[in-house]
């Protein structure tokens, strides 16, 4: 087995799950300019009702994908009501009052929805039953197994998918419209606030399907897993350009492999004073060093300096 | 300030003076009472009390005057408290005096404040408090790392057997007679913590009447309009940021050495949150907000830890919520319900307080 | 660099000044200058790059090529706005922008800053120096207020100030940092007669001290009535720069005013 490839390949699935959070970050802020910091516990609650859903019908007698799919299906219904119910309590009242505001109303949405799981869920770790068929292929001399191989067409998905939606339908150009001037909008006849509120149920479906796509990779769950998570996609949709959602993607995958392989050989770099175990430490790094040399990402053509 | 002090009676003043008689005697006999009232672990409470007060004091520089959100202050903290227990304590073999090791920790601290504000804060505030939050995770897992292959920070175990504080032969973790009255250590400590806060609010009061809080207030107001009038922006956020550095290691050295142990798990974002909502509840950019914010949320799950499991049992028949989280919980929800109601929180900056005073006259004439 | 020169006639000087934001040319080729102790005024139709050209020329924006001179000294390349506050040039904004949660006073007090040195060990000992300068700020922070004609007690929130007296207030904060040019963005905006009347026998009390004035407006008649010299706008190009007599009958500035196109180009704003 080639290690340098199967880093690789560990990189770009993992890469993939940063995308598809880092473009629900990225939407909200190229329309509102707006970190939405609650994003990573939309993930997390994504992760916990598709759970819960799972264990109510994995009894019956329905077929696994046919419970993947009900289940998938609740779990972008919440996400979105709950990403609705974010905007229109947290974030709506606020948009004229200062920045500082909505940001400490995000961090408080986001303990809530911590704490709120903590209570309904527990704080042990779950386990996510296998539902789909997880047998390894070797490609290439690394193993990936088909729940990777999903995760990576799903998430090409969603970006294709995306793109589409904002180029190619009337949706589309009404968010581009608000995005670029929201007072412009209005007198053109676009509903900002609905297209703000679809912007935030549509970054949580992405959020919803992210966070079912982790825990089957993984097959563990636990309450806390949006905030690391959510930290990491914010980082690479910075390191992408954030208010870009090609940049998202590309931010996403390099961000993963640049984990995954700094993981894997900075025992190697270090001489054995560090080992694997940082691997947390690397998006940080990732993160202050584009604030530093290249504060509007790799794609980004807004720049990220000032209000 | 000054104005207003001017204007004010030769009897007036007497009477000033005279409740600063009283405060000052109610808060050096305080340890007494509530030993005497509540029984014997209250002074310990208090301790840590104080020592989230002046975590508060020195957010409340960069919040709440100049509008800077950092999620991640806790970590600074940490400096404090891991240079503390660095170099006195067993861990590293090295037992240097109280008064290096303090202002040293200190130092540390604001050196990481610069090196993390330098890059971040010519940027959008939402910049900084991400980086914040990622750097309080950060200093937890290098905390939680350093143990192999050179055990530095001994890992999640923590630093034990740290040296008391210690100033020359008086050592405040044994018990003193003086004046014929006895001191326990946690009398001790209340005393020399109680000096420090004081000293924290003196600065926060000097600092917000003068030409650098000004300029930190412009800021949080309106940054363009700031840099606009001549104000070196960047380097005024700065200052504030190094400034709540410096003030969360003071409080991390005095928290190890109190303590005697330290660990990663006293550091966690919670932590950090704690202090926020000390800071956002109370009042930002107001000090005796802050100080009211400081004692609610200490007072607050001291209240839960007693009342919240027999409340539950009443209303549920069960304990459904722990404690712990329940706190949580309430933090979170205060966070919002006070930027959505009350942004000024609970206690208003004397400016509102003035201008609502202006108000009364304008309408009694 | 040479030490300027006092009496030299120009005290802004742009030469060729080019401002694209994306495809639109907001500004192009912009060369005029302004001489001491002149009222300025700068008109045109809404998008002209009236705007731009003012954060141009206190440092939010850059200008994509030219050449800026400001008392002698050049500001060509990038300049932070501290930088040009320092070096003489104060402005007012176009959507007013106080500290709205604090006092009028200290709104003021905030201008003093860059003339002023106290630093924190000042503000700890509040020694003998940092008593003075305190002292004298707020002195003249009380002064300015009077000056511009602010009645209300100074401890009001700049918030509760009326429209009227944000305006003077902006006006205010601005001398307070001792500028050399004075540049306001639409100051007689929303002002209702009386109140105009009033701007206008400021600005020339103003000039009358000593200091220079840059004048955006929408309001072409108080501009006329008010400047030594105006300088038309029109889709980022100067189209006419003259004394007010000549502008209102020059040719050029009547179509743009009147107008031969139905487009109207998005305005740049901060």
């Amino acid at each position: 087995m080639d290690t340098l490839l199967q880093q690789i390949v560990n990189g770009i699935v993992q890469g993939s799950v940063y995308a598809m959070v880092a473009l629900g970050y990225t939407m909200v802020y190229g329309i509102l300019g707006l970190i939405n910091f609650a994003h990573g516990e939309v993930v997390m609650v994504g992760a916990m009702v598709a759970l819960s859903t799972i264990l109510l019908l994995i009894g019956s007698s329905l077929p696994p994908l046919l419970i993947l799919l009900i289940s998938l299906i609740t779990s972008i219904v919440v996400c979105m009501a709950l990403g609705y119910s974010i905007e229109r309590i947290a974030y709506r009242p606020l948009r004229k009052a200062p920045r500082l505001a909505p940001l400490i109303t995000a961090i408080g949405v986001s303990i809530v929805l911590q704490n709120l799981a903590m209570i309904f869920w527990g704080r042990e770790y779950h386990a996510f039953p296998p539902l789909l068929p997880n047998s390894s292929h070797m490609l290439a001399g690394a193993i990936i197994t088909e729940v990777q191989i999903l995760i990576v067409l799903v998430a090409l998905g969603m970006m294709g998918g995306l793109l589409l939606l904002m180029h190619r339908t009337r949706l589309g150009r009404a968010m581009r419209a608000v995005a670029e001037n929201p007072s412009a909008a209005v007198l053109m006849g676009v509903n900002v606030n609905g297209v703000i509120s679809i912007t935030f149920m549509l970054g949580s479906a992405l959020a919803a399907v992210a966070g079912i796509m982790v825990s089957a990779n993984y097959g563990i769950v636990h309450y806390s897993m949006g905030s690391v998570l959510g930290l990491k996609a914010f980082t690479a949709a910075v390191l992408g350009g954030i208010g870009n959602m090609r940049g998202a993607m590309v931010g996403g995958l390099l961000l993963g492999l640049i984990e995954s392989l700094g993981a894997g050989y900075i025992g190697d770099l270090s001489g054995g004073f560090l080992g694997s175990h940082y691997q947390d430490v690397f998006a940080f790094f990732v993160l202050i060093s584009v604030l530093i040399f290249r504060p509007s990402g790799l794609l980004g053509e807004r720049v990220a300096e000032r209000a | 300030m000054r104005n207003v002090l001017k204007h004010l009676t030769s009897k007036s003043r007497r009477s000033a003076w005279l409740a600063f008689v009283v405060l000052a005697i109610a808060l050096l006999a305080l340890p007494f009472f509530t030993d005497a009232l509540l029984g014997h672990g209250w002074v310990r409470i208090m301790d840590f009390a104080l020592l989230y007060i002046m975590l508060a004091l020195g957010l409340n520089i960069v919040v709440g005057y100049a509008g800077l959100l950092d999620l991640g202050y806790i970590a600074f903290f940490a400096v404090g408290a891991y240079c503390y227990a660095l170099l006195g304590s067993p861990q590293l073999g090295l037992h240097l005096p109280f008064w290096i090791v303090l202002p040293l920790g200190a130092l540390l601290a604001c050196l990481f404040g610069v090196l993390l504000g330098a890059p971040t804060l010519r940027l959008r505030g939402d910049y900084l408090a991400i980086v914040t939050l990622g750097f309080g995770e950060i200093i937890r897992i290098f905390l939680n790392n350093l143990n192999a292959p050179i055990n530095i920070t001994n890992g999640p175990q923590g630093i034990s057997m740290i040296d008391p504080i210690r100033i020359g032969e008086f050592s405040f973790s044994s018990t003193h007679e003086l004046f014929g009255v006895t001191f326990p250590s946690v009398h001790l400590h209340y005393y020399l913590f109680l000096f420090f806060t004081l000293l924290v609010i003196f600065i926060s009061l000097r600092l917000e009447d003068s030409r650098i809080g000004r300029a930190w207030m412009a800021i949080r107001e309106d940054e363009v309009a700031a840099e606009a009038m001549g104000i070196n922006t960047r380097n005024i956020k700065l200052l504030a940021f190094a400034m709540g550095a410096t003030f969360g290691g003071l409080a991390g050295g005095l928290f190890a050495g109190f303590q005697g142990f330290v660990s990663p798990e006293s550091f966690s974002l919670t932590e950090s949150i704690t202090v926020l909502c000390m800071v956002v509840i109370g009042g930002m950019g107001n000090v005796s907000g802050v100080l009211l914010g400081g004692i609610l949320l200490i007072a607050l799950p001291e209240a839960l830890r007693h009342g919240s499991g027999p409340a539950q049992q009443i209303l549920f028949g069960k304990t459904i919520f722990d404690p712990e989280s329940l706190r949580m919980l309430l933090f979170g929800l205060a966070l919002v319900t006070v930027m959505l109601w009350r942004p000024v929180g609970l206690w208003p900056s004397n400016q509102r307080r003035r201008e609502l005073a202006v108000e009364n006259n304008a309408t009694q004439l | 660099m040479t030490t300027p020169i006092k009496f030299d006639k120009n005290l802004l000087e742009l030469s060729g000044v080019t401002k694209h934001f994306g495809g639109l040319s907001a500004l192009s080729n912009i060369s005029l200058h302004i001489r001491h102790d002149e009222i300025y005024g700068l008109i045109g139709p809404n998008g002209a790059g009236k705007t731009t050209l003012f954060n141009i020329l206190t440092g939010l924006y850059q200008a994509d090529s030219g050449r800026f001179t400001f008392n002698n000294t050049e500001y060509s390349g990038h300049c932070k706005p501290h930088v040009l506050a320092q070096a003489g040039i104060a402005r007012t904004f176009q959507n007013i922008r106080l500290f709205a949660n604090m006092t009028a006073l200290a709104n003021v007090m905030v201008g003093r800053h860059l003339r002023t040195s106290s630093g924190i060990w000042g503000a700890l000992t509040r020694n003998a120096t940092a008593r003075a300068e305190e002292h004298a700020i707020v002195q003249r922070a009380h002064d300015l207020l009077k000056y511009v004609g602010i009645d209300r007690p100074h401890h009001t929130l700049a918030k509760n100030l009326s429209y009227g007296e944000q305006r003077r207030l902006e006006i205010a904060r601005a001398l307070a940092t001792d500028p050399k040019l004075l540049a306001l963005d639409e100051p007689a905006a929303g002002m209702n007669a009386t109140e105009t009347k009033n701007l206008k026998e400021l600005l020339l009390s103003i000039r009358a001290s000593g200091i220079t004035v840059l004048l955006i407006e929408h309001d072409v008649k108080f501009i006329l009535g008010l400047c030594d010299r105006v300088a038309v706008l029109n889709y980022g190009k100067k189209i006419a720069e003259a004394a007010p007599e000549k502008i209102r009958c020059d040719p050029a500035v009547i179509t743009a005013y009147l107008g031969t196109e139905p487009i109207i180009p998005a305005q740049a704003e901060i």
